[in-house]
C-alpha cells in the first residue's frame, strides 16, 4: 500500500498473517469466539439486508471483517468490566453478552429494541452487561471510558473498562485527553484502537503523520502493544495481558490492532477509495475463516460444526423475525429527565 | 440566620453533601492545592483529600467526560469550570452525551452530575473571558440550568443540584461570589425549578437571574422615588422554567420587563417573553421589554464595558417604556 508516513524506529512491526507461529488454544476455547464471530458476522449481514429493503433507517456501521478484534479483546474480560465503544457496536454488545434480539429491533426501532427505538445502531447501551454504549462523535466516549475507570479506581471494584475506537479518532481532542488523563491518574482503562485503516474514505497516510497509533503512549509514559487483528485468539491473549495490567497494577494501556473493514464505512459508502485487489486481498485473510480452519485443525467434529453454524443461522433468523414482529417504538419523553 | 458571602455558600453545600455522600467529588482545575481558582473549593482538600478533591490538568473535555463516564456507573461527580467560557471546549460532552444518554439508552443510564463554575461577564477580561452562556445550555433538553443570584439560593440549590439525578448545568455569577445573603445554619433544600419574587410590587415585573436580580433590584429602588412599584421575580432556574410563578406576577402588573446580561439574539429573555405573551395576553397592557447587553463581544474599556451591559438607567427606561411614560 501507499503509504507517505513516517517511520519511526520505535514503531512496532506488524508481522503478517505468519499462520506457523499461530497462538496455542483449543478447540474449546476457540468454539465459543467462532460463534460469536459468526453470530455478529450474520447479524450484520442480515441487517444490511433489512437496511436495504427500508426496515432500518439511518446510519449503519458493519464490521463485517473486523469481529476478531471486539470478540477476541471482550473474551478477556469479566463480567464486571465496563465496555465503551464507538458507533460501529453491534459486534461489541453481542460479545458483551447482550442477545442478537434486542439487537436487531433496535435497529429495526422497535419497542423491543435494546434501547426502546430511542438509540438506533449507533446507540446501544445495555446495563445488565456493563455495556456502557455507543457513541457517534468520534473521540468523545474516550473521557468517559477514563471516568468508568476513573470511578472503579474511586471504589476499588477491581473493574477494567475496555474502550474501542478507530484510528480516526486519534487525531481528535477527545482521544488526546482521555489517553493523557488515563496515564496522569493511572486509570484502569484498556484503550483499543481498531486501525482499519481507512477513516470514512480517507487512508491512513492522508490522516496521519505517524501510521503507529501506539506510539502516542510513549509521551504519557503509558504500555502499548501493536498487533495485526486477524486471529482472535491472539487478540484475546494479547487484551488479556493488558487487562491483567489495570486490573493488577492499575495501569491503563494504548493497544492498536490492526484490521479491515470488508464493507464502506456506512451502508452508503460503496468504498470507491479502494482497490478491488486490495479488499480481495483482506477478504482471503477473513479472521472468520481462518478460525473456522483453525477449528477444524484442532480435531472439533464436523458434526458439531454444522449443528453450530445451523444454531447460529437459526438465532440471527428468530432475532431478524421478533423484530419484524415487534410493536413499534412508542415513547419518547418518558426518558429525558430523571424523575425523583 | 448567618449573613455568609455566596462563595462561602457554594462551599458549604459541597462540604455538606461530600459529607453527607462518599459517591460525591469535585474535579477540576486548581480545585485542590490552590483551593479554587475563586476559591470556592476553599480547605476541601485539606477536608476531603486528593481522592475525592481532584485537580485536574487543562483538559476541559477529557475531565468532563470523565465526570460523565464516573456518573453513568453510580458517583456523583461535581465537575468545576474555572469558569464557564472555558466549558465551550467541553459542550460536546454536555450536549451530546451528559444531556442525552439518559435518553438514548432508554432510561438504563443516568447522569446525575453538576458542572459549576462562574459565569456572566465579569470586569475587565475581555471577549473570551466576559459573556453570558445560558442561552447555550438552556437551549437543551436533558440538562437543568441553575442560576441562583444570591448567597441563600445558591446553598440551597447547590445541595439539590448534587442530590438530583440529572445533568445540571450550575452557572455562578462571577461577579456575585463576595456579594453576602442571610443563609440559615439548618440544612434547608431549595426545589429546582421554582422562581423567587425578590421584591414585591405591583406596577411592573421585572424578570431576571443571577446578577441582573441585584441590577434590577437597585432598579426598582429608583423607580420608587418616582412612586413606580416594581416585582423583582428570579425563575433562579432557567430549565426547568418555573413559568407559573412568572405568569402570575405578569398578570398582576399587567407589565414585564425582561433583564438578562447576554446578548439580546436566541437570548434567554426571548424564550421567556414568549412564554409571558403565551400565558398572559389578556393580562397585557404594554408590550413586553427585554433589556440585553448590545450584540457585540464585550470590550476591555471599563467605559465601554460598562455601556454595553444593561445597567440600572436601561432597566428603568425600559420600565418607563412599559408604563408608557
Amino acid at each position: 500500500m501507499a503509504t507517505a508516513s513516517i517511520s519511526t524506529p520505535d514503531s512496532k512491526r506488524i508481522e503478517h498473517h505468519d499462520h506457523d507461529e499461530l497462538v496455542e488454544t483449543t478447540s474449546e476455547e476457540l468454539a465459543p469466539l467462532y460463534r460469536q464471530m459468526l453470530a455478529i458476522r450474520r447479524l450484520e449481514e442480515a441487517s444490511a439486508k433489512a437496511y436495504s429493503q427500508g426496515k432500518i433507517g439511518g446510519f449503519l456501521h458493519l464490521i463485517i471483517g473486523q469481529e476478531a478484534v471486539c470478540v477476541g479483546a471482550i473474551a478477556a474480560l469479566q463480567p464486571k468490566d465496563y465496555v465503551v465503544a464507538t458507533y460501529r457496536e453491534h459486534g461489541h454488545a453481542y460479545a458483551k453478552g447482550v442477545p442478537a434480539r434486542p439487537i436487531m429491533a433496535e435497529l429495526y426501532g422497535k419497542k423491543t429494541g435494546l434501547v426502546k427505538g430511542l438509540g438506533g445502531s449507533m446507540h446501544l447501551f445495555d446495563k445488565s452487561t456493563n455495556f456502557l454504549g455507543g457513541y457517534g462523535i468520534v473521540g468523545g466516549h474516550v473521557p468517559i471510558a477514563a471516568g468508568a475507570a476513573f470511578a472503579s479506581k474511586y471504589r476499588g471494584d477491581g473493574a477494567v473498562t475496555l474502550c474501542f475506537f478507530g484510528e480516526g479518532a486519534s487525531t481528535i481532542g477527545g482521544f488526546a485527553e482521555g489517553l493523557a488523563l488515563a496515564a496522569l491518574w493511572k486509570l484502569p482503562v484498556v484503550l483499543i484502537c481498531e486501525n482499519n485503516q481507512y477513516s470514512m474514505g480517507t487512508p491512513l497516510y492522508r490522516s496521519l503523520a505517524v501510521e503507529d497509533v501506539s506510539l502516542r503512549a510513549l509521551a504519557h509514559g503509558m504500555a502499548r502493544d501493536r498487533f495485526d487483528g486477524d486471529d482472535v485468539v491472539k487478540v484475546k491473549r494479547r487484551i488479556a495481558e493488558a487487562v491483567e495490567r489495570a486490573r493488577t497494577t492499575g495501569e491503563p494501556t494504548l493497544v492498536e490492532v490492526v484490521t479491515y473493514r470488508f464493507r464502506g464505512h456506512s451502508m452508503s459508502d460503496p468504498g470507491l477509495y479502494r482497490t478491488k485487489d486490495e479488499v480481495e486481498e483482506w477478504k482471503r485473510r477473513d479472521p472468520l475463516n481462518r478460525c473456522r480452519e483453525r477449528l477444524v485443525q484442532l480435531g472439533f467434529p464436523e458434526t458439531e460444526l454444522t449443528a453450530l453454524e445451523d444454531d447460529v443461522k437459526a438465532e440471527i433468523e428468530d432475532a431478524v423475525k421478533f423484530s419484524e414482529e415487534s410493536p413499534p417504538a412508542d415513547e419518547y419523553f418518558p426518558y429525558v429527565i430523571k424523575e425523583g | 440566620m448567618a449573613v455568609i458571602s455566596y462563595r462561602e455558600a457554594l462551599n458549604q453545600a459541597m462540604r455538606e453533601e461530600m459529607e453527607r455522600d462518599p459517591n460525591v467529588f469535585i474535579m477540576g482545575e486548581e480545585v485542590g492545592h490552590y483551593n479554587g481558582a475563586y476559591k470556592v473549593t476553599q480547605g476541601m482538600l485539606q477536608r476531603f483529600s486528593e481522592r475525592r478533591v481532584v485537580d485536574a490538568p487543562i483538559a476541559e473535555m477529557g475531565f468532563a467526560g470523565i465526570g460523565v463516564g464516573a456518573a453513568m456507573v453510580g458517583l456523583r461527580p461535581i465537575i468545576e469550570f474555572m469558569t464557564f467560557n472555558f466549558s465551550l471546549v467541553a459542550i460536546d460532552q454536555i450536549v451530546n452525551n451528559a444531556a442525552k444518554i439518559y435518553q438514548m439508552s432508554g432510561g438504563q443510564y443516568h447522569i446525575p452530575i453538576v458542572f459549576r463554575g462562574p459565569s456572566g461577564p465579569a470586569v475587565q477580561v475581555g471577549s473570551q473571558h466576559s459573556q453570558a452562556l445560558e442561552s447555550y445550555y438552556a437551549h437543551v433538553p436533558g440538562l437543568k440550568v441553575v442560576m441562583p443570584a444570591t448567597a441563600y439560593d445558591a446553598k440551597g440549590l447547590l445541595k439539590s443540584a448534587i442530590r438530583d439525578d440529572n445533568p445540571i448545568v450550575f452557572m455562578e455569577g462571577e461577579t456575585l461570589y463576595n456579594t453576602t445573603w442571610e443563609v440559615p445554619e439548618s440544612e434547608e433544600l431549595i426545589p429546582i425549578g421554582v422562581a423567587d419574587i425578590k421584591r414585591e410590587g405591583k406596577d411592573v415585573t421585572l424578570i431576571a437571574w443571577s446578577r441582573m436580580v441585584w441590577t434590577c433590584l437597585d432598579a426598582a429602588k429608583e423607580l420608587a422615588k418616582e412612586g413606580i412599584e416594581a416585582e423583582v421575580v428570579d425563575p433562579r432556574t432557567l430549565r426547568p422554567l418555573d413559568v407559573e410563578t412568572l405568569a402570575a406576577s405578569v398578570r398582576k402588573t399587567g407589565r414585564c420587563v425582561i433583564v438578562e446580561v447576554g446578548w439580546p439574539v436566541a437570548g434567554f429573555g426571548a424564550e421567556v417573553a414568549y412564554q409571558m405573551q403565551r400565558l398572559c395576553m389578556d393580562s397585557l397592557d404594554a408590550p413586553i421589554e427585554r433589556v440585553c447587553s448590545d450584540d457585540v463581544p464585550m470590550p476591555y474599556a471599563k467605559n465601554l464595558e460598562d455601556e454595553v451591559q444593561p445597567q440600572v438607567k436601561d432597566v428603568v427606561a425600559a420600565v418607563k417604556r412599559a408604563l408608557y411614560l
